[in-house]
């Protein structure tokens, strides 16, 4: 029931990861941007395990930490530097 | 190891679930009008939906490998930590560049933030006076 089930789950988040997409496009402002990035990153993290279950294999999920890990810290990162104008003081 | 029956229905609908509401977190991202609404729909319904996801993973390769699989649980517990706290540090950022909002929000926050900061620039400029 899974393997009939994976193709329209990555079905679906690949429509998600084309929203996010027009959002970091079009977003009228920087946060906008930073925002769909944000939400990029942890669809990105939903297709990887997808995948690893697709390919039988949990290797893969070493890198989805690494992307949580590097999502939240360029999130981070970005609105630092809008609000103070630096990233470390 | 032979999925059960039970297992692998609760393992769809899970991945099922997930993918239906970060979807839905995704298209509140792309259609909401203003930026303070549009943070609404990543930071909870996104975060819901793939942590439903990564659950549904986890007892997919759990139940395969006849093993706990760990890296799942802590993508769940760091995505469910940070996720709050990069979209609490994204508002103050909007806050701060003063994002516009709809014409029909209640209540103006930039009223209140000139307000108090004008009050927290006299009472130090008081308190050189005093001095």
């Amino acid at each position: 029931m899974t393997e009939a089930i994976l193709p329209v789950a990555l079905a679906l988040f690949s429509v998600s990861l084309l929203l996010n997409l027009y959002r970091v496009l079009r977003g009228p402002d920087i946060i906008d941007r930073i925002l769909g990035l944000d939400t990029l990153n942890v669809n990105a993290i939903a297709v990887i395990v997808l995948g690893g279950i697709y390919m039988n294999s949990s290797l893969i999920f070493e890198a989805a930490l690494l992307i949580a890990l590097m999502g939240f810290v360029g999130t981070v990162a970005m609105t630092k530097y809008l609000v103070r104008g630096d990233v470390i003081e | 190891m032979e999925m059960p029956l039970w297992l692998d229905a609760i393992v769809a609908a899970l991945i099922l679930a997930g993918a239906l509401v970060a979807t839905i977190g995704s298209l509140g991202l792309a259609r909401m009008p203003d930026f303070y609404m549009r943070l609404h729909g990543p930071t909870k319904a996104s975060t819901l939906g793939v942590g439903a996801t990564l659950v549904g993973s986890m007892l997919w390769f759990s139940t395969a490998q006849g093993s706990v699989s760990v890296q799942e649980i802590l993508i769940t517990v760091f995505l469910f930590a940070t996720a709050p706290v990069s979209a609490h540090m994204m508002g103050r950022a909007a806050l701060h560049r003063r994002v516009g909002c709809q014409e029909k929000t209640n209540g103006q926050p930039w009223d209140e933030m000139d307000r108090l900061s004008g009050r927290a620039a006299q009472s130090s400029s008081s308190g050189e006076s005093q001095r």
